[in-house]
Formats: C-alpha cells, structure tokens, sequence
C-alpha cells in the first residue's frame, strides 16, 4: 500500500479552494494544542478555540464571496481538489474537498454560529472547573464539522462524520460523573450508531459499484451523471434499484443522525449536556448534518425521476420527514423542561428539513436549514441564559415573570420564538417554512404530508406559546429572584436575532436569491415573484395558522403562571391524551421491551457460555494439568527421589557393612589374608586343572 | 617312611600344638623349644647338618630365650582373666583349617608325581662356605647389613624413652 | 606315599597349627611364636624339597633355609622388641583390645 499525493490536473483550481482543506484543520489543530493544556490554562484554551474558528471563518468568507462572484458572472460554481489516499492492487481509494455554493454557505453558516456560541461559552461556563476540556472538544467538533461540509469523498465524509459523532459523546458526557450524562452520551452514541451501520452498508455498496467514492472527479464521480446512469441500470430488492437503495441505506444515516422516527429518542436526553453545546451541536449543526448529506447526494437520491415526479427514495424521506415533524411537535406540547421543549422542537423542525429535501429539493430543504441554525441556536442561547439566571433552574414552571428581571434575553427570545413559529413576513422563518409547504402542496405523490405539515406548524406555534407564557409572563415562582445575564452572553442573542430577521430577506419569492444560488441560475429582484398561482393564497393560510396556535396558546396559559403541583390548562382538558405526551408517546419503553431486552438476553446467554462452558473448558484443561502435575510429583518423589534415596541407603548400609571389616585388631586382617591366599589358590588349582 | 620319621614327626606336631594350645605363656615357649628340636632332628634326618645345627644354635639358642625374655618382660606369665584364646576364635581355626585342606590336597594331588627315594647327597661345610663366598655372597652381605639393621632397629624400639619427651 | 610327600605334609600341618594359633589366641608374643612355627614349617618344605629334588650338590635349598633362618630370628627380634615397647604404652599384650585402627 502506497500513500502518493499526487494532484490530479486542474482546469482552474483557485487559490482558495487549494487551501479549503485549512478550514476544518485549523480548529482540529487547535484542539489537539487545547489537549496538551492542562486544566487551569482557561484563557489559553478560550484563546485557541475562538482563534482557530475566527481563522476558519474569515477563510470560509473568502471563499463564499469567491463562490457568489463566480455565480454573478455565470461562470462554473464547484470546484473539487482531489488526490490518491492509497492504491491496493487495481483499488483506488482517492479524498479531496469541494467548493459550491452548497458546501460555501455551509461553511459560513457552521463558523458564524460556531465562533458566537464559542464567545457565549465563555461567558456560560465561566464557573465550570472543566472549562480547558470544554473548549478542546467543541474546537475539536467544529473542526470536523467543517470537514463534513467540505468533503468530496463519501469516505472522507464519513470519517468526519464519526468524529463529530465521538464529540458530541464526549460533549454530551461532559459532566459524565452525572449518571443521567453518561446515560445519555451512550444512548446518543449507540442510536446514531445504527444509523452508521446501514451508512456504511451503502458506502460500500457504492464503492463496489462504481468503483470510486468522490462526488464529483471531472465526470468520474459517483454522483456524476455516468456513475448514476450505471447505478440506476442494476436492479436491487424489492423493485428497487441500486441508485435508490444506496439512497435508502445513505438516509438511514442520516436519519440517526438527525433524528428522525425511529432513532430520534437521543436528541432529548442530549440535554443533559451544557447549553452551548445543545445550541450547537444539538440544534444548528450536527443535527443539520444529516440533512446536508441527504442535499449532497441529492443527484444519487433523486436519480432517475422523470420530469415533475420523484423517486422512491426521496418519497421515503418526505413521509418520514413529515412523521417526525408531527410526532415531536405532539410530545414537545406536554414537555416542562425548557430544553426539552426546544429539542423536541429541533426534532419536529428537523423533520420540516427532511420532507424540504423530499419535496421540494436541494434549495428548499437548505434554506429552512440555514435559517433555523439560527434561530434555534438563538432559542438554545436565550434558554442558557434563562437557565443561568435562575440559577442553574431548567423546570419552567419554577419560572415566570423573566420580561421584567431578563428584558434583553425576553426580546431576543421572542424575536426567535416567532422565527420559529413561522411569524409572517418579518421573520426568517415564515419564508423558510412557507417554501416548504409551498413544495408540499404541488407534490404529485399525495397531499397528506401538506396538511400534516400544516399541523405541525399549528402544534409548534401553540407549544413556543405556552413555553414562553410559563417562562416570561405571569408572576416569578422560583427561588432566588432572576438577575439578566452578562454582556457577553447577551451580545450574541443580539446579533443572532439580527440574522433571524434578516435571513427572510433572501428567500422570499419576490428575490430567490438563496435558491438560485444553489442550484445555479440567475436571481433577480422582481415583485411578480408572488404572483405565482397559490402563493398568496398559502401565505395567507400559513398566517391564520400561526396566528390560531398563538391565539390558542395565550388562551390557555396566557398570563395564568399556574404552580407546579396544579395541573396544566391542557392536561384538565383531556388528562389521558396528556398522559401519552407527557410520557413521549412511549418509544423509549418500547425499545426497552423490544431491542435491549433482545440485547440483554443474548448478553445472558454469552455470559453463562463463557462462564459455564468456555470457562469450563479452561477450568478443565487447567485441572488436567493439575492432575498430570500430581502425577509428576509423586513420580518424581517417590520413584526417582525414593530410587536415588534409597540407592544412596543402601551404599550407606554397605558401607557399614564393609567397615566392619575393620575392626582394627591384627587377628582380622590376618584371617582375611589367609582367606584371600586360600581363595586364590583354589581359583589357581582349579584353573589348572580346568 | 621309617619310624624315625613318624616319631620325629609326632614329637614336632606334638610341641607345636602343645605351644599354641596351653595357657601358660612360659609354657607355650618351652613347647616351641621342644618344636624347635624336633625341627632340627627333621633336618639332621633329610642330611642337613648344617642347617639343623644352625637350627638349634638361632632358634633353640637364640630366638626361644628373646621369647622367654619377651614373655618375662611383658608380664606374660600372667594368666590373663578373659581366656586365652581371641573371642573369634573359630573363624581362626576355620581359615586355617582351609588352609591346611588346600596344602594338604595340593600334596595329596601330586603325590605320585613326586620324586622317590634318592640317595643321599654328601654336602661338606666347605662346599656350603664355598657357596657362601661364591654364589650366594651378595644375599650373605645383605643378610648382614640387615642383621645389622635389626639390631640397632630393635635396641630403639625397645629402649627406655628418655623422660620428659613422653 | 614318597617320603618327600611325608615331609610336605608334615610341613602343612606345622604350618597350619602356627597360623591357627597366629590367628587365634590373644598374646602378641603367641602370636609371634604362631609366626616362628610357620616360618620353619616353610623351612622343613625347603629342606625336604632339597634333598628329593634334582641337583642337591647345587645346594640352593639349603642356602634358602640358611638364609631364611637368618631372617627369621632378626625379625622375630625386632617383632619382640615392638612387642615389648607396645606393652610399656598399652600395658597390655591383649590384641583384642588393641582396636585404635577400627573404622
């Protein structure tokens, strides 16, 4: 096995795209500085971690202006640097990254979101004695992220892949001597695990079939249209064909990792790690990264289909999709947990992403993505915030009252509350989430997801209500009294909130700017935009929707502040239906009886044979070397041992016999000559005679 | 063989046991004596003269009165009180009692091989002191030498020590 | 029987009564007579021998007796002589109790 870099030629690779590599290298780097530190050097660690990341992103800058100037003059927007990791016999196994518009406003959005959550921890975890470790872990995920957005080799990006699924183990453990941490960094670890494992099934799949792993390699990339053409004439199971079942096994992958139903019961138990890290692990990035796999094999996935229809595949992950949208909106009404609310929100919000990509394509899915980045990661900040202030308190009905004690945290908490909900126009979300349903109601397959979806956004509108009346209004049932949050915690809420407005503006249907760039053509500005057939009149239904959960909402918990032995104003309409919620619809008690108690009987069976039997053998082989031992000794000291012994005796006795000869008088040696002489005589006489 | 020779022989076997066998230790050397002289006449019988004179000067004149004196010095005349005779004193008798059946069977064996009867040879004291002289001087001058030893050797032996170096 | 074996025979059993006595009683000095008789049994073979035997005017046994009479009363000296200085350290002639070379 070789390792030769070698360049392939390149037509024209650009400066920037050269050192793409540097974006996600440098913060690796700066982790792996960060680990040699030791624990009392926080000022150093802070300093590598946001350095590297502020690096990343001014690089990450640079090269979505290089990307959007190329767009402008309509020249080719990817460029792909690839080189030979190793050859075995007639195997060539290549990696490389690529620089488009996807990969581009990946980058900007992960470092901007990444470098502000980074300046919000110093403030958050300033009284944590593990703040060394902290910063070398999220430096060490960001770095791996951005090689996940970067990659150009399906295996590239799955080692990367791996590696943020390590840290958020190690994020999400990290108060491990907490139980319930440890607990859930283990859940997380194992549920995304099975996902990998039929990812990795498709990986190989691929590889086998069109012999090499990089997207895209000058028309010999496996997601290029001769790979695909390939791929689509092998026929697999069940009617499928490669293309879609390679699709298939890539999005079950992805949705471990971005929780989808069924592998979606980590993500709530990821909580238990610090809010930072839910705010960008957990709600803007990794969770996301899922979804940008699922828009990076977009042509594997949608291979195939003819014009105005889908293929199997991508009709998989829009009901899939849409399930989860709806399943955790309903569980997350019943939550009291302030995070938890938020990540059952992600999860639903996570599934509106999936059916996007299912629906409506690349552009649709992303800009939800890059939207809600921020304002989840916003949501997730304020509650860190919200958290802070009453003291490390997470059970939101011990809140209350905070638009007084917190108005800074309130107002950005409002401004991404009504993101989320999809408030009309002002807010990035609206027009995010509108061009979702928007592809939803045009899908040729069926109309289901559409209305499922748009309960969904009645759900999520009525549960942000209720989090919000329980937590800002009404009077404060807690402990100590709140105090606002520093400066340095509150400044990036500001800034986020900012963005969460902001970023509306290049979606909206008057200017795309965000869906041309990705898919390639020109954008212009141009109010006939609303004028397609439908628009209006679904933005129209999308408003009273929102409106009607807000309405709801306020209508049962307004400015109420029930205490926390009451019972919710939802729970006294229908207590059963709030029981099944409260308790998350039981998926976890279900895997619990199913899957583990599979696994923990065959963990009984293993043990009893390696006790009982192998260790049995081993017991026996070791006895019969105890017996034959035995054997040894007694030979040893009664035959050999008794043998010489006795030997040695018997020379003793006829040692004292012959001494007796000596008796020291004269007479017996006399007679002993005489004797003698007699004796040699006769032999002599007898020889003669003889 | 004549009666001589029987009685000769009876009186010599007679005195040697009798020397072995008695308690008294004088009377033991004055057996020997008797065995001595019988000795003698054995060889004043085969022709010997010389040697039987010279028998009866060294051994009756001589070595029969060192006995004496031996047993007179030692305290001999004593009767010691445990008996006379070795505790073992059967396997002696044994092993001499073999002995004697090897020699006797040997003699008995070659009996008829044997010369007969031969004439007396007629031997002169000149012919022996010619022989002396002659042939057999360097065994006379060795045989001095070594009386000579024996004498001084047993002087030594039996000298008084001086005191103080006991 | 030829008188030579006569003789022999007589010689044996002289012999075997001295060293029946050498070997059995208990005095050094009857030991030394036992010593003296064998010695003349051997000296009676000598002369016997001598005078059946072939060329007696060559006079070799007499010589030996000769010689051998010589010998013998030096030594029987010398050995009285031990006799008596071993009786002034042990005071006693007893050679069963004479055991310091036992082992």
């Amino acid at each position: 096995m070789q390792e030769a870099i070698s360049f392939t030629p390149q037509l024209s690779a650009s400066l920037i795209a050269e050192i793409l590599w540097l974006i996600p290298a440098v913060p690796i780097v700066a982790s792996g500085l960060a680990a040699l530190l030791k624990q009392p050097r926080r000022k150093a660690s802070a300093t590598l971690a946001i350095g590297s990341l502020s690096f990343s992103l001014l690089l990450s800058l640079v090269a979505f202006r290089h990307v959007v100037s190329e767009w402008a003059n309509g020249r080719a927007t990817r460029e792909v640097v690839n080189f030979a990791w190793f050859q075995t016999g007639a195997v060539n196994v290549d990696l490389g990254w690529v620089l488009d518009p996807l990969s581009a406003v990946m980058l900007v959005m992960v470092s901007f979101v990444g470098l502000l959550i980074f300046i919000y921890s110093t403030g958050y975890m300033e009284h944590d004695e593990n703040y060394t470790r902290f910063f070398c872990f999220m430096s060490l995920f960001a770095g791996a992220m951005l090689g996940v957005v970067v990659a150009n080799s399906l295996l590239l990006l799955f080692m990367c892949w791996e590696l943020v699924g390590l840290t958020s183990y190690l994020l999400i453990g990290f108060w491990y001597q907490k139980p319930s941490a440890s607990a859930a960094a283990k859940k997380a670890f194992l549920t995304t695990r099975i996902g990998d494992v039929f990812f990795l099934l498709g990986i190989v799949w691929l590889f086998s079939q069109t012999g090499t792993l990089l997207f895209y390699n000058h028309g010999a990339g496996s997601l290029e249209p001769f790979a695909l053409a390939g791929l689509l004439a092998t026929p697999a199971a069940l009617g499928l064909t490669a293309a879609g079942a390679i699709g298939l096994l890539i999005f079950a992958g992805a949705a471990g990792k971005s929780g989808q139903f069924p592998l979606h019961v980590w993500l709530p138990d990821a909580m238990e790690g610090p809010t930072p890290v839910s705010a960008l692990i957990h709600a803007a990035t990794m969770v996301a990264a899922g979804v940008y796999l699922i828009a990076r094999v977009y042509p594997l996935m949608q291979a195939g289909a003819l014009a105005g229809g889908t293929t199997t595949a991508l009709t998989v992950v829009t009901w899939v999709g849409a399930f989860t949208a709806v399943f955790a909106a309903l569980i997350a009404v019943a939550q009291n947990d302030i995070k938890r609310i938020l990540a059952y929100s992600t999860v639903s919000q996570l599934g509106y992403m999936m059916a996007g990509l299912g629906l409506g394509g690349v552009a649709v899915g992303m800009f939800h993505l890059i939207t809600h980045a921020f304002f989840k990661a916003l949501l997730f900040m304020g509650a860190g915030s919200v958290i802070h202030g009453c003291h490390e308190e997470q059970d939101i009905r011990k809140m209350g009252g905070l638009k007084a004690d917190m108005p800074l945290t309130f107002a950005t908490y409002g401004v991404g509350m009504l993101a989320l909900c999809g408030f009309p126009l002002l807010f990035s979300g609206f027009w995010s989430k509108d061009g979702i349903l928007e592809a939803a109601q045009h899908w040729s397959v069926a109309k289901t997801p559409f209305y499922m979806l748009v309960f969904g956004a009645l759900l999520t509108a009525f549960y942000m209500t209720r989090q919000v009346a329980y937590v800002f209004f009404g009077y404060w049932r807690g402990g100590k009294p709140a105090h606002e949050s520093p400066a340095v915690m509150t400044a990036p809420l500001a800034i986020l909130a900012f963005f969460a407005m902001a970023l509306g503006l290049i979606g909206t249907p008057a200017w795309p700017w965000f869906r041309a760039f990705l898919d390639g053509r020109a954008a212009s500005f141009a109010w006939r935009g609303f004028m397609e057939p439908g628009l209006l009149a679904l933005m129209c239904a999308s408003t009273l929707v929102v409106f009607l959960g807000l309405g709801l909402g306020w209508k049962l918990y307004g400015d109420r502040s029930p205490r926390p032995q009451e019972p919710d104003a939802l729970e006294r309409v229908t207590p059963l239906v709030w029981g099944w919620l409260r308790d998350k619809l039981y998926v976890d008690e279900f895997y619990g009886v199913t899957v583990i108690a599979f696994y923990e009987g065959w963990a009984r069976v293993s043990d009893w044979l390696d006790r009982r039997v192998w260790g049995g053998v081993v017991a026996g082989v070791a006895w019969t070397f105890g017996l034959w031992a035995q054997l040894n000794r007694f030979l040893d000291n009664n035959i050999v041992d008794g043998s010489f012994d006795k030997g040695c005796d018997e020379l003793g006795v006829g040692g004292g016999l012959l001494s007796r000869m000596q008796t020291g008088r004269v007479q017996t040696y006399l007679r002993l000559l005489a004797l003698a002489v007699v004796l040699l005589a006769a032999i002599l006489i007898w020889s003669s005679r003889a | 063989m004549s009666l001589v020779f029987y009685l000769i022989a009876a009186l010599t076997v007679a005195g040697g046991l009798a020397s072995m066998v008695l308690k008294n230790t004088v009377h033991c050397a004055l057996a020997l004596t008797v065995a001595f002289a019988g000795l003698a006449l054995f060889f004043l019988n085969l022709d010997a003269q010389f040697a039987g004179f010279a028998q009866i000067l060294v051994y009756i004149g001589a070595v029969a009165i060192l006995v004496v004196f031996a047993i007179l010095l030692t305290k001999g005349s004593e009767t010691p009180k445990d008996g006379v005779f070795s505790r073992t004193w059967l396997a002696g008798l044994a092993v001499a009692a073999a002995v004697f059946a090897v020699l006797g069977w040997a003699i008995l064996h070659t009996a008829p091989m044997l010369p007969g009867a031969t004439p007396a040879p007629a031997v002169t004291v000149e012919q022996i002191g010619q022989a002396l002289i002659g042939r057999y001087v360097l065994p006379l001058e060795i045989v001095a030498v070594l009386l000579t030893a024996a004498l001084i050797g047993a002087v030594i032996v039996a000298m008084h020590e001086k005191e103080g170096t006991k | 029987m030829t008188p030579l074996a006569g003789y022999l025979l007589v010689a044996a059993l002289i012999f075997s009564i001295g060293l029946a006595g050498a070997l059995t009683r208990r005095n050094a000095i009857l030991v030394l007579i036992g010593i003296e008789l064998m010695l003349n049994a051997a000296n009676l073979n000598l002369i016997a021998f001598w005078r059946y035997g072939p060329h007696p005017e060559l006079l070799t046994g007499m010589m030996f007796a000769i010689f051998s009479i010589a010998v013998a009363a030096a030594e029987a000296a010398v050995g009285l002589g031990l006799v008596i200085s071993i009786h002034r350290h042990a005071k006693t002639t007893d050679l069963d109790q004479m055991n310091r070379m036992k082992g």
